[in-house]
C-alpha cells in the first residue's frame, strides 16, 4: 500500500519535472534580461579591473627585452633599441599619443617626454635607427635614463594587474619595498570613509524621522493610512532631477530659506547651505526616507495592538512598555529600511553630484570622474568593485550579527 | 462568594456608557456590581459592547460618561498601568522577542522585585500551569494551549485584584477548549481572584460562571446564574442566544399568579409561565426548550398538547433531534435521548407533542405589530 509502483513513480516524476521546465520557462526572458543587463556588466568591470592589455599591445617587442632586465639602472642598449624602434613606428601610426597617456597614467609627467621623444625618434631613418636610436632616446630626455620610469613601464605592460586596486586603495608598489602607502595624494581612502559617513548620517535621519511616522500611519485605520502612504509615496513619482532641482532653489545662496531668514532678521547674512555635504544629507534624506518608512510601516502594521496593551496591564508604563516591548518588535523592519538606504546612498550619484559641490562628493562621483572625464576606466573598475566588496563585507556582517533572515521588506 | 468588606461591592458599573463616534451608544447604561471572587461572563454577539466594557474597566478605552469602581474608589481617571487589573488576551500577546521565564517575570521586574523572589514566583506560577519544562522556550515555539497557560500565569503572577479575559479561548480547538476550561476553573478556584470574562461561545459561559451578563446592542438582557438564564430567560433574545429554544406563537388569554394562559395562532390553549408579556390580549410567543418537548405516551395527558407534522430527524449520537412543523407552518424540535424507546416515524406522519406548564414561558413577540 505505502510504496508506488516502478511506473507509479516514473509518472510522478515526469510530471514533476514538466511543472519544473514550465515553471523555468516563466523566468527565462527575465533572467536574461539580467545576465545582458547586470550580470554581465559587473562581470565587465570585474574584468576590466584587473585586465588592461593596451600597453602590452602598443610595446610587446620592448616589453619582452624588459624581462631580461634586473630593474637595477637604464636597461641594455639592445632594449632600448627595440623600444625606439617601435617608438617610430607607433609614431608613424600616429599611436604615440595613446602610449603618452598611458605611461603617463604610471609615471606622472610622461605625457610630454614621450611625445617629444616620439616626435625625435620619428624624424630618424631607418639606418639612424639603427646606429644612434637608443643614444637619440637617452637625449630626449632624463628620464629614460631612470630605472623607475622603465620599472614603471614593466608594471604598466603587464595584461593582467592589481596596481588599480593599489592605487584605489591610496597605495603604491615601490621597487624595492614593496607595497607601501602612497606619499603623494592620498584621495580615496579619506572619500570612502566619507561616503560611509555621509551614508551613516543619512541612514540616522531617515530612521529619525521615518519612525515616528510610521508609527503614526500603523495606528491609523486603513483606509487613512492608504492615503498618506500615498503622500509618502508621491516622491517616488516625481523625477528625481526635478526634487534635487527643488533642493537647489531651497537651499542657493539668494534661495527661499536664506531669503526667509534674512527677512525675518534672523541671520545677518546668507549660509552657505548649497554645494556643502550638509546639501547631499539633507537631499538624500528626502529622496531615500520611503525606503526606510515602507518596511517600518509593514512591520508596524503587523504588530496586534495588545502586545503594548499587555504591557500596559502588566504594570508598564507607556515609555518603558514602548523601549522594552513594541521597539525590539519593529527592528526587523527599522533593520531592513536602515539597509536598504544605507547600501543605497553608498553608490548614490546624481544627487551629491548637483548639490554636493566639492565638499558633498561621494565615491561614486569619483567613479563617474574617471569613466567620464579622466578616461581611466581601469581604476573607475577598480574603485566600484571595491565599493561592491565593502556593501557585500556590511552585508555579511550584518547578517552576521543581526541576521538577515530579520529582515522584512513588506 | 459574595461575603466583602462593607456594603460596596467589589467592582462596580454605574450608568456606564460608551460612543466612538459621539452619535451612537455601542454601550447603553451598563450597570453591574460584582463581588470579590466571583466569575462574572460578558456574553453576546460580536459587536454587543461586551468587549468595550472590558476595555474601559482595563483602561484602554475612556469612559464616555458613568463610572466604574474598584473597592469604592473611581478608576476611570487612573492609568491603565496603576489599576492592578491582570489581563489575557484573544491572541495570548506573549512578547514574542522574550522567553517564557521572561515574559512572566515581566510584571515582577516592573514592580522592581528581588530577584530572588522573582525566581521563585516564576517558578512557581510554571509549576501551576504545568510548564515547568518550558521556561527557557520561546512563544513561538509552543503550542497554542500552552501559550494560553503561559499568558494566563503571566496574567495571575503579580496578584492583580481582577483578572480579564478577552476570549482567551477563542484560537483553540474544541478540546483543548473544553481542556482550558477547566484549567481556569481550577486556578480560579485554587487562588480566588475575580474574573471578566468576555466570549460569544454560551457553552464556554455556562459551563465556568458565577453569573452571566447578556448583551445585546450594547444593553444587558439579563444579568442571571447559569441557571436561571437558561431556564428562566427574562426575554426572547435571551431565551434565543442561549441555547435552543421552540417557538410558538399567540395571545395572552388569561393571566394567573405565576402563570399565564395563551391561546396559541393555531386554536390550542396551553398554561405556561409568566415571563415579561402579562397583560391579557399581548401577543406573546411560548418558549420551550427542545428537551423539555416531548411525546404524549411519555408526559400522559398532564401537560400542554400541541399537534404537529412529523418532517425528518437528525441522529446526533447522545440523542436525536425530531423535526415537527405546526399546521401554520411553526418548526419544532424535540430532543430525545438516543436510548431503546426513541420513536420512529414515517414522512407526514402525525403527532401530538406535549411538555408541562413549568416548562416554558411566555415571553415578548418582536413581530407582534404586524400581526396584531
Amino acid at each position: 500500500m505505502s510504496s508506488l509502483t516502478t511506473s507509479e513513480a516514473g509518472q510522478a516524476a515526469s510530471a514533476r519535472s514538466k511543472k519544473r521546465l514550465t515553471a523555468f520557462l516563466f523566468v527565462v526572458p527575465l533572467l536574461a534580461f539580467i545576465l545582458l543587463t547586470f550580470v554581465a556588466p559587473i562581470g565587465s568591470m570585474l574584468w576590466r579591473s584587473v585586465h588592461h592589455p593596451a600597453v602590452a599591445e602598443l610595446i610587446p617587442l620592448t616589453l619582452a627585452e624588459l624581462q631580461r632586465w634586473d630593474g637595477k639602472d637604464t636597461p641594455d642598449r639592445q632594449t632600448l633599441e627595440v623600444f625606439v624602434r617601435e617608438l617610430h613606428e607607433l609614431d608613424q601610426q600616429r599611436l604615440s599619443g595613446k602610449l603618452a597617456e598611458e605611461f603617463n597614467r604610471a609615471y606622472t609627467g610622461m605625457s610630454s617626454v614621450v611625445k617629444a621623444s616620439a616626435r625625435r625618434v620619428g624624424r630618424l631613418d631607418a639606418d639612424e635607427l639603427q646606429d644612434k636610436g637608443a643614444e637619440t632616446l637617452l637625449q630626449a630626455h632624463r628620464n629614460w635614463s631612470s630605472a623607475q620610469v622603465w620599472y614603471a613601464i614593466q608594471r604598466a605592460g603587464q595584461v593582467y594587474t592589481y596596481d588599480y586596486y593599489l592605487t584605489a586603495l591610496d597605495l603604491e608598489l615601490h621597487p624595492e619595498q614593496g607595497i607601501q602607502v602612497r606619499e603623494d595624494t592620498q584621495i580615496y581612502l579619506q572619500l570612502y570613509s566619507k561616503t560611509l559617513n555621509m551614508a551613516l548620517v543619512i541612514t540616522l535621519f531617515c530612521a529619525l524621522l521615518g519612525y515616528p511616522l510610521a508609527y503614526y500611519l500603523a495606528g491609523l485605520p486603513e483606509n487613512r493610512a492608504n492615503l498618506l502612504l500615498v503622500l509618502v509615496l508621491l516622491p517616488f513619482w516625481t523625477s528625481l532631477l526635478v526634487r534635487t532641482t527643488a533642493w537647489i532653489a531651497l537651499l542657493q545662496t539668494n534661495g527661499v530659506i536664506n531669503s526667509f531668514l534674512l527677512s525675518s532678521g534672523l541671520i545677518g547674512e546668507p549660509f552657505e547651505m548649497l554645494y556643502t555635504s550638509f546639501a547631499t544629507v539633507i537631499a538624500m534624506t528626502h529622496i531615500l526616507l520611503p525606503f526606510m518608512i515602507l518596511p517600518l510601516y509593514s512591520v508596524m502594521r503587523g504588530i496586534d495592538p495588545s502586545y503594548l496593551r499587555a504591557a500596559l496591564s502588566l504594570g508598564a508604563k507607556p515609555i518603558p512598555a514602548f523601549a522594552r516591548i513594541y521597539f525590539p518588535m519593529t527592528l526587523p523592519g527599522l533593520s531592513a529600511g536602515a539597509l536598504l538606504v544605507f547600501i543605497i546612498s553608498v553608490g548614490y550619484y546624481i544627487t551629491p553630484a548637483l548639490v554636493g559641490g566639492t565638499d558633498g562628493q561621494m565615491i561614486s562621483n569619483i567613479i563617474a570622474f574617471h569613466m567620464q572625464r579622466s578616461n581611466n576606466w581601469e581604476l573607475a573598475a577598480a574603485l566600484g568593485s571595491l565599493l561592491l566588496a565593502l556593501i557585500l563585507i556590511l552585508y555579511w556582517l550584518y547578517d552576521r550579527f543581526v541576521g538577515a533572515s530579520n529582515i522584512k521588506l513588506g | 462568594m459574595a461575603e466583602q468588606a462593607g456594603d460596596k461591592p467589589f467592582l462596580q458599573f454605574t450608568n456606564v456608557k460608551k460612543t466612538y463616534d459621539h452619535r451612537t451608544l455601542v454601550v447603553k447604561n451598563f450597570n453591574l456590581d460584582v463581588a470579590k471572587g466571583e466569575f462574572i461572563t460578558l456574553l453576546g454577539p460580536s459587536g454587543s459592547g461586551k468587549t468595550t466594557c472590558l476595555m474601559m474597566l482595563a483602561g484602554f478605552e475612556d469612559v464616555t460618561s458613568g463610572e466604574i469602581l474598584i473597592n469604592g474608589r473611581s478608576v476611570t481617571s487612573i492609568a491603565p498601568y496603576a489599576r492592578n487589573i491582570g489581563m489575557v488576551f484573544q491572541q495570548y500577546a506573549l512578547f514574542p522577542h522574550m522567553t517564557i521565564r521572561e515574559n512572566l517575570a515581566y510584571p515582577l521586574k516592573i514592580r522592581k522585585k528581588p530577584k530572588a523572589e522573582i525566581r521563585a514566583k516564576v517558578d512557581e506560577y510554571l509549576a501551576l500551569v504545568e510548564l515547568q519544562a518550558f521556561g527557557g522556550r520561546y512563544p513561538g515555539q509552543l503550542s497554542g494551549g500552552q501559550r494560553q497557560r503561559v499568558a494566563l500565569a503571566r496574567a495571575l503572577i503579580f496578584a492583580p485584584d481582577i483578572v480579564l479575559m478577552d476570549e482567551p479561548l477563542g484560537a483553540l480547538d474544541k478540546k483543548l477548549r473544553e481542556q482550558m476550561q477547566f484549567e481556569i476553573k481550577r486556578l480560579h478556584d485554587q487562588l480566588g481572584f475575580t474574573v471578566i470574562y468576555v466570549t460569544h461561545d454560551q457553552t464556554e459561559a455556562l459551563t465556568m460562571s458565577d453569573r452571566i451578563a447578556v448583551f445585546n446592542n450594547g444593553i444587558v438582557q439579563q444579568c442571571a446564574p447559569p441557571h436561571v438564564l437558561y431556564e428562566r430567560p427574562a426575554n426572547l433574545f435571551v431565551a434565543d442566544f442561549i441555547g435552543e429554544s421552540n417557538k410558538l406563537k399567540g395571545v395572552i388569554a388569561s393571566v394567573g399568579d405565576d402563570r399565564v394562559s395563551v391561546r396559541l395562532d393555531d386554536g390550542a390553549q396551553v398554561s405556561t409561565l409568566k415571563a415579561n408579556c402579562t397583560e391579557v390580549g399581548l401577543p406573546t410567543t411560548v418558549s420551550i426548550r427542545p428537551e423539555k418537548l416531548t411525546f404524549t405516551d411519555r408526559l400522559g395527558s398532564a401537560g400542554n398538547q400541541v399537534k404537529a407534522r412529523y418532517i425528518t430527524r437528525h441522529y446526533v449520537g447522545e440523542y436525536i433531534r425530531y423535526h415537527f412543523e405546526t399546521s401554520d407552518g411553526t418548526e419544532l424540535v424535540v430532543k430525545n435521548m438516543n436510548d431503546s424507546s426513541a420513536p420512529q416515524f414515517s414522512a407526514n406522519d402525525e403527532a401530538v407533542l406535549a411538555w408541562l406548564p413549568q416548562d416554558s414561558q411566555a415571553l415578548d413577540r418582536p413581530d407582534a405589530s404586524a400581526t396584531s
